[in-house]
């Protein structure tokens, strides 16, 4: 077989806009070079900086664990927006949901004194369950008044911001001299092996173990496995059951589902809720697994809008916000290693997520540019 | 004469040669010519998934072919996007309309080429008083300043056709044009093609009805599964002869249909008042009854309540007052759910609105009703083996094209998603069976399957209550016709005893009870 010069671009062309793996590869790549350019430009060597950031996200176990923890919530709210999308609603909310859920498991996690192995769940779902009834508003909004998910759930996001500071200032909650709240108890404190950890047996032990004793020294939690399963559990409902056949039709074309006999409006509640439950998640997982109480908030934090960039960057499939939510986390975390190494400003790291966010959202942009390649190539 | 010598003479403006189209392994052009004269209409027959609409996507640009040439007034050009094809003169009015609701005609006409003053300030006035002058001189009349979601498809239609002209369009593809049009309208229609075949546009017209290509058309190039068969001179053929050049054998255009005595009363609607989107009553104080073992046919202009009525029975519209029942059971103002499932099927007048999930595939589309039940699913969870093989048995027995139960409906012809729906509704097995234009944008051979479907249904001891613009069906098909006049039935009549002047009348505001 004969391989052109000619057939491979034609290959390429094909691999780039019409498998969307492909694509997604692609723009990733053209945002870190974008990246490269702002930093060449800024007079620094985006080779030496790629490094450095590489290095900073694989070189130990513990630069690897702390991104996995970094990737956790991303990989919730990402899946909280692209569910949300799957059913034909976009969920700007997720940071609200965020907040509710971080709220209510630190409360839950602090006000309750309950066994070990039943702590944990309960905090968790109630989280959960708020963050969800959150979201169900924003659909409960739409279904009954016609007001867009958009604009309620940016609403939504605002009083949750101030809900939360509301609480931290409220006495019995509020940590006396502090801009925080209080910790929650250690039966909901989710670390992995964190009793171990401190007791005089394991210090011994983690001494002979540096390996170990370096992926353990961050706050690697369970958290992640949870965020995996979610993403197996959303890829199931969506594809395999009656309610996600149900939640893709209103999703797709809402005439037809009213028209087959589906609820329309009862479904969008349902799916705000979803989305509201998986992003109330992240924000309990968080607290469980890494802060253990929440903080007075000046602004958003912005683990609903990254989510936003996730769920873009997955195309909005479940297992690809896993490795969106991953390869953000990655960025997020490395990228900012680039600052005390070289001095160059970290803030690169968001023009690369923008950019790749960009090239993703205009797919005709990158087919253009191959297009006229392609054409070049096929007139000589 | 033949073909060859009766072109002889004319300018070629286009030619298309050999052109290839695959989507993955599946041919769907293979190796077609086609070539089209100046102002001439050419026309474009064969059978739904034939290969038409692809066809025209690429000569418009919309594909890119796989391979063969594409020339224009005799020059080699490459068509890879619409503003190309625009350039060259051409202009396409699309299957399914492309036009911006909320807008205006005049805004939805100029815009991508709104002409402006100094400043690029839009210059409303001067675009008002081109659409006026294109209008004027083809025959197209419109109002500029009328919404388009206020305006009927056959005017949007006039809206497509006049912003391909104000784009300076030579050659025009009308893709199945007459489909949605209702028979006064494509009168009309065939009358503006005139009109602009005289001032020397060439047309491309692509259509099921085989009356109409011998009344429009010069030429006509047959497709069959993506094949070149023939190109023949309309005028030394007639439709027989396009029919079975088309298929591949003999298609009779009238059914069959044995005697039937039908049983008792199953449906009826008792004084139903119904309004419109804009609150104006549309459907008023409304009688009608369907029997067990008849199909009741629907005869009336569009625009007289039919759709109102039609949303009405199945749940999407709220009724004002009056009663429908079924089975004896009250369902007025009844959920689309309920409605379904008191044994009501409903294949919609709107087939790409209503009727299918474009981005389901088509067995995901076929279960529409009935995703949830066994054995579709078990304990909540899609059981997708038995959804197969309950498409496959639906594309079989429907002659849906390709026959691939995982293609996205979105990928289907136009026809063959028609057959989808339709398929989907017939193997519900309803006490009643509404069936709203069912053998729209259908190739005759698809109509007679549909007709004895429907046929089949009526032996069956069901009821079926057909709607239709097309007289000819109605006639055929119906054991009874009930003609609607604003809102009303103005008349029924036994389809054995139906006159078309007289139903024609009746439909007009003249009838006679
Ligand atoms: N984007 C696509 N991807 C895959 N298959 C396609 C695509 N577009 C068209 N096809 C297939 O190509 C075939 C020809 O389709 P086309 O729309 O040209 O038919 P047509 O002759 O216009 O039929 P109809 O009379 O029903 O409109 C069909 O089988 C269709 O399923
Ligand atoms: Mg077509």
């Amino acid at each position: 077989m004969k391989l052109t010069f000619k057939d491979l671009r034609k290959k390429i062309y094909i691999f780039a806009t019409e498998k969307t793996i492909g694509f997604t590869l692609i723009s990733i790549f053209l945002g870190l070079v974008v990246g490269a350019i702002f930093l060449a430009a800024a007079g620094f060597n985006p080779f030496q900086a790629y490094g450095i950031i590489l290095r900073g996200i694989f070189s130990k176990p513990s630069y690897i664990s702390y991104t996995i923890v970094r990737a956790t919530p991303l990989i919730l709210t990402g899946l909280s927006v692209a569910f949300a999308f799957k059913t034909g609603l976009f969920n700007i909310g997720a940071e609200g949901q965020f907040i509710i859920g971080s709220v209510v498991a630190t409360a839950t996690g602090y006000f309750l004194h309950l066994p070990l192995l039943i702590h944990i769940p309960v905090v968790i779902i109630s989280a959960v369950f708020a963050a969800g009834i959150w979201g169900g508003i924003a659909g409960y909004f739409k279904a009954k008044f016609g007001v867009h998910e958009v604009i309620s759930t940016i609403m939504l996001n605002w009083i949750a911001l101030y809900f939360q500071n509301f609480l931290i200032y409220t006495e019995g909650f509020q940590k006396p001299g502090g801009e925080t709240s209080y910790s929650i108890q250690p039966t909901a404190n989710m670390m992995i092996l964190k009793t171990w950890k401190q007791s005089e047996a394991g210090r011994e032990w983690l001494l002979q173990h540096p390996f170990w004793k370096d992926l353990l020294r961050t706050p690697l939690n369970w958290g992640f496995l949870i965020a995996v399963l979610m993403a197996i559990l959303v890829w199931f409902i969506l594809n395999k059951t009656a309610l996600g056949y149900r939640l893709r039709a209103v999703g797709f074309n809402k005439f037809a589902a009213e028209y087959g006999g589906i609820n329309v409006n009862k479904n969008m509640i349902i799916s705000m809720f979803i989305a509201g439950g998986l992003a109330g998640l992240a924000g309990a997982l968080q607290v469980v697994g890494v802060s253990h109480k929440v903080t007075l908030i000046a602004a958003m934090e912005g683990y609903g809008f990254d989510g936003i960039a996730v769920a873009l960057i997955a195309n909005s499939s479940a297992m690809g916000c896993i490795l969106a939510g991953l390869l953000f986390g990655a960025l997020k975390y490395g990228g900012a290693k680039i600052q005390p190494f070289m001095q160059a400003p970290s803030e690169v790291i968001s023009i690369v997520i923008g950019s790749i966010v960009f090239f993703i959202s205009i797919p005709k942009l990158i087919k253009v540019i191959l297009s006229r390649k392609n054409k070049k190539g096929g007139s000589k | 004469m033949g073909y060859e010598n009766v072109t002889q003479s004319l300018t070629k403006v286009i030619e298309m040669k050999k052109i290839t189209k695959k989507f993955g392994d599946f041919v769907a052009n293979d190796s077609v010519n086609l070539d089209v004269f100046k102002g001439k209409v050419h026309a474009l027959l064969g059978e739904n998934g034939a290969g038409k609409s692809t066809l025209m996507n690429i000569l418009y640009g919309l594909y890119s072919p796989t391979s063969g040439e594409i020339l224009i007034n005799g020059k080699k050009v490459d068509i890879t996007n619409p503003n190309i094809a625009i350039e060259h003169g051409i202009g396409m009015v699309h299957q399914h309309f492309m036009l911006i609701k909320p807008f205006t005609v005049a805004q939805n006409i100029i815009l991508g080429q709104e002409p402006t003053s100094k400043m690029s300030v839009l210059n409303m006035k001067k675009a008002l008083k081109d659409v006026k002058e294109i209008s004027e001189r083809y025959g197209l009349y419109v109002d500029p300043n009328a919404k388009i979601e206020d305006i009927s498809v056959g005017m949007q239609q006039r809206v497509e056709i006049l912003k391909a002209l104000y784009r300076g369009a030579e050659i025009l593809i009308l893709d199945e044009p007459t489909a949605v049009l209702t028979p006064q309208e494509i009168v009309e229609l065939i009358q503006i093609i005139k009109n602009l075949t005289k001032e020397g546009k060439s047309i491309i017209l692509i259509s099921h009805k085989l009356k109409e290509i011998t009344a429009a058309a010069d030429f006509c190039l047959i497709i069959r599964r993506g094949k070149h068969i023939d190109t023949v001179v309309v005028s030394e053929t007639n439709e027989e002869g396009l029919a079975s050049k088309m298929v591949g054998r003999e298609v009779s255009f009238s059914v069959a249909k044995d005697d039937k005595e039908s049983g008792d009363e199953i449906f009826s609607i008792k004084d139903l008042i119904v309004k419109d989107n804009r609150d104006i009553i549309a459907v008023d104080k409304l009688n009608l009854s369907v029997k067990k073992g008849e199909i009741l046919g629907l005869a009336g202009i569009d625009g007289n309540g039919q759709t109102e009525l039609l949303e009405a029975i199945t749940g999407l519209r709220k009724v004002e007052s009056g009663e429908i029942k079924i089975n004896g059971e009250n369902i007025t103002n009844n959920t689309p759910f309920q409605v379904i499932s008191k044994k009501i099927s409903h294949i919609p007048e709107d087939r790409q609105k209503r009727g299918l999930v474009m981005d389901f595939d088509i067995s995901e589309n076929t279960i529409l009703e009935n995703y949830y039940k066994y054995p579709f699913a078990k304990r909540g969870v899609l059981q997708y083996d038995n959804i197969r093989i309950y498409a496959k048995e639906l594309i079989d027995k429907f002659d849906v094209r390709p026959k691939e139960e995982s293609k996205m409906a979105r990928t289907l012809s136009g026809g063959n998603q028609q057959k989808v729906i339709i398929a989907r509704e017939v193997t519900n097995n309803p006490d009643l069976l509404i069936a709203a234009q069912p053998t729209r944008g259908l190739d005759v051979g698809a109509i007679e399957f549909v007709h004895k479907a429907l046929i089949e249904q009526r032996d069956n001891d069901k009821a079926v209550f057909l709607i239709s613009f097309e007289l000819d069906e109605i006639m055929n098909v119906s054991d009874r016709i009930a003609v609607i006049y604003e809102g009303k039935i103005v008349g029924i009549v036994d389809a054995k005893d139906a006159e078309v002047e007289k139903l024609g009348l009746m439909m007009a505001g003249g009838g006679n009870e």
